[in-house]
C-alpha cells in the first residue's frame, strides 16, 4: 500500500464527489430551465444574495440565469423541518435514503473521465470488471425506493416502491442484455480499455446503434425518468415513494434520482460515444500534458451535459407510460430485441473471424 | 346502453413510437426556440411589468382632489355608513372644528381612514358620494408589512387619489353667491 495511491486517489473522490454534486444541483436549474423555456415560460430568474447586486455586470447576469437557485434549493431543504410521521417504521424511514443515494453515487467510481493528468490516470478505480461493477451497483439503488415505499406506511408510497421494483426488474435486464453486444466487440469490460478501443475503431454507437438505444431506454427507466416515472408518478400517487418525507431526507431521494441521471449519462458516453475522446484534434490518445489532460475531462464533461440535457428534454415529450404497457415494453419489446441483437452482433463477429 | 368505441389498430411505424418521438421532438424545440430566441414567452414578469388596467375597473378607492387642489370630500359620512364591510372610518371635524379648505363648503373631515383589508371594491363609496370625493381607481395591489401599514389615513389617500375635476359643484355655488351680493342679479 502506497501513500501516494492512497492520497491522490482521496483527492480525487473528492473532486469527483464535489463536480458530480455541483452537477446535480445544476442539472435542476437546467431541468427547470429547459422545462419553462419549453412551456414558453422564462424560469427561475430572481434568486439572488444579496450582495449579488453589488457586483456590476455579473450579479444581474447570473441571477437573471438562475444561478444562485440551487444555493437557495439547498438552504431550503437543510432548513426546513424533518418531519418524520406517526407509524412510519423509523429504521427503514431513516436508513431509505442513504440506501437510496449510495449507491448513485458508487456508480462513478469506475467511469474514466479523463485520460491522464500528470501520471494520474483519471478514473477512481480502474476495476477490471467495470461494467459488472456498475450494474451490481445501480441494481442496489431499487433497495432505497422499495425501502422508502415500505417504511412510510402509507398506500401512496407503497405503490410506488412496488411499481419501482417491478419497473427496475424489468428493464434491469434489457439493459444487461443490451450491453453485451458491446462486450462482444471489444472483449473487455474495464471501461478504460473500451474507451481505448473506441479511440481506435470509432465510437461504438455506429457498431452497435440498438445496443445504444435499448440502453437509453432502459436507463430512463432506470433512472425513474418520464416517460416511465411511475414510481413518483405526481397526477396518481402524490409524490409517489418519497412522499411521506420532508427536508433533507426528501432532498436525498432528489439528489438520488439526479446522481443517477448523472452516472447513467456518463456510462452511455463511456460505452457508446467514446468517453473523453474526440477524433479530431489529437484528442484521441491518452494526453501527455496537463492542458490535454484538461480538455479531454472538459470534452468528457460536456458529453455528459448533452445527455443530461436529453434526459430533461425528454420529460417534456412524452405522456407517462401505463403500468402494463411499460412491462410490456420492457419484457416483450426490449428483451427479445436485445438478445437478437446479441445474437446477430455474434454472428457478424463470427463471420468476420 | 354501451357505446363502442372503435381504436384504429397501431401500424407497425406507430408501434415503433418513432412518429411520436419526431412530433415530439418538434413541438418542444419550436417553443424552446420561440421563448429563447423570439421572445414568444407568454408570462409576464410582475411586479416590473403590470397588466395594463382596463376602464371601469375597481381598484382601490382614493379620496380626488378638485382642480385647485382642495379636498372635495365634506364629511358627510354617507360612504362610511353605505360600506358593507365597514372599511372607512370617518372621523367629523366637530363643533370648533377643521374649517374646509375651499370657500363655501362647510366642513372636511379631520380624519378619513380606509382599512384596506376590509374593503371589497364593491364601489358602493363611489356610487354614494354626493360631491364626487371618492374613487376607485386603477390599484389592484396593495402591499404591507403590518395591518396597520394598511390603514390608509387622509394624507394617503389624497396622494394617492390625485385631481378630478368632475362636477365642480361648489365652485358653481360660489359664483351663484357672489352674483347674488350684487344687486340687480343678472339673468
Amino acid at each position: 500500500m502506497d501513500w501516494n495511491f492512497i492520497i491522490f486517489s482521496l483527492v480525487k473522490i473528492a473532486i469527483v464527489v464535489g463536480v458530480v454534486q455541483g452537477l446535480v444541483a445544476y442539472s435542476v436549474l437546467a431541468e427547470r430551465k429547459i422545462s419553462a423555456w419549453i412551456q414558453d415560460r422564462v424560469g427561475p430568474n430572481r434568486t439572488a444574495p444579496p450582495f449579488a447586486k453589488y457586483i456590476p455586470v455579473l450579479g444581474p447576469l447570473l441571477t437573471r440565469w438562475g444561478m444562485f437557485q440551487p444555493l437557495a434549493d439547498g438552504l431550503k431543504f437543510l432548513f426546513k423541518e424533518d418531519f418524520t410521521p406517526g407509524g412510519v417504521k423509523k429504521i427503514y424511514f431513516w436508513l431509505a435514503p442513504a440506501v437510496s443515494i449510495i449507491p448513485a453515487m458508487l456508480t462513478i467510481a469506475v467511469i474514466p473521465f479523463g485520460s491522464m493528468l500528470g501520471h494520474q490516470k483519471m478514473v477512481i478505480a480502474d476495476l477490471n470488471v467495470g461494467i459488472l461493477y456498475t450494474f451490481g451497483i445501480v441494481s442496489m439503488g431499487v433497495y432505497g425506493i422499495v425501502l422508502a415505499g415500505y417504511a412510510a406506511n402509507s398506500k401512496y408510497p407503497f405503490f410506488g416502491g412496488i411499481r419501482s421494483s417491478a419497473q427496475m426488474i424489468s428493464y434491469e435486464i434489457s439493459m444487461g442484455m443490451s450491453v453485451i453486444p458491446v462486450l462482444l466487440i471489444v472483449g473487455k469490460l474495464n471501461l478504460s480499455q473500451i474507451i481505448g478501443w473506441q479511440s481506435t475503431h470509432g465510437w461504438l454507437v455506429v457498431y452497435a446503434p440498438l445496443a445504444f438505444i435499448i440502453f437509453m431506454v432502459a436507463s430512463f427507466a432506470e433512472t425513474n425518468r418520464t416517460p416511465f416515472d411511475l414510481p413518483e408518478a405526481e397526477t396518481e400517487l402524490v409524490g409517489g415513494y418519497h412522499t411521506e418525507y420532508s427536508s433533507m431526507k426528501f432532498a436525498l431521494f432528489f439528489l438520488a434520482e439526479y446522481s443517477n441521471m448523472v452516472s447513467s449519462s456518463a456510462m452511455m458516453v463511456t460505452l457508446f460515444f467514446g468517453g473523453w475522446t474526440l477524433p479530431f484534434w489529437g484528442l484521441n490518445h491518452p494526453a501527455n500534458s496537463l492542458g490535454m489532460g484538461l480538455a479531454q475531462i472538459l470534452v468528457f464533461l460536456l458529453k455528459l451535459c448533452f445527455f443530461m440535457v436529453v434526459f430533461i428534454w425528454v420529460r417534456w415529450m412524452f405522456p407517462r407510460f401505463r403500468y402494463d404497457q411499460l412491462m410490456d415494453l420492457g419484457w416483450r419489446r426490449f428483451l427479445p430485441l436485445a438478445l437478437v441483437n446479441i445474437l446477430i452482433t455474434a454472428i457478424v463477429l463470427w463471420l468476420r473471424s | 346502453m354501451a357505446i363502442t368505441v372503435n381504436r384504429k389498430p397501431l401500424t407497425f411505424w406507430e408501434k415503433l413510437y418513432l412518429p411520436a418521438i419526431l412530433g415530439g421532438l418538434k413541438v418542444t424545440t419550436k417553443h424552446a426556440w420561440g421563448t429563447l430566441f423570439q421572445g414568444k414567452k407568454v408570462t409576464m414578469e410582475y411586479p416590473e411589468q403590470k397588466w395594463s388596467v382596463p376602464a371601469g375597473y375597481r381598484g382601490a378607492p382614493y379620496l380626488v382632489k378638485d382642480q385647485d387642489g382642495n379636498t372635495k370630500c365634506v364629511s358627510c359620512q354617507l360612504c362610511e355608513f353605505v360600506c358593507p364591510p365597514k372599511a372607512i372610518r370617518i372621523t367629523p371635524p366637530g363643533d370648533s372644528g377643521l374649517k374646509a379648505d375651499r370657500a363655501n363648503a362647510e366642513k372636511m373631515p379631520l380624519e378619513f381612514e380606509i382599512n384596506m383589508l376590509r374593503c371589497i371594491y364593491c364601489g358602493l363609496c363611489q356610487e354614494v358620494c354626493p360631491e364626487e370625493a371618492i374613487f376607485l381607481q386603477k390599484d389592484y395591489s396593495l402591499v404591507g408589512l403590518t395591518r396597520k401599514e394598511l390603514i390608509y389615513d387622509k394624507e394617503k389617500l389624497l396622494a394617492l387619489g390625485g385631481v378630478s375635476p368632475g362636477i365642480q359643484k361648489w365652485k358653481h355655488k360660489l359664483e351663484e353667491a357672489k352674483e347674488q351680493e350684487s344687486f340687480p342679479v343678472k339673468t
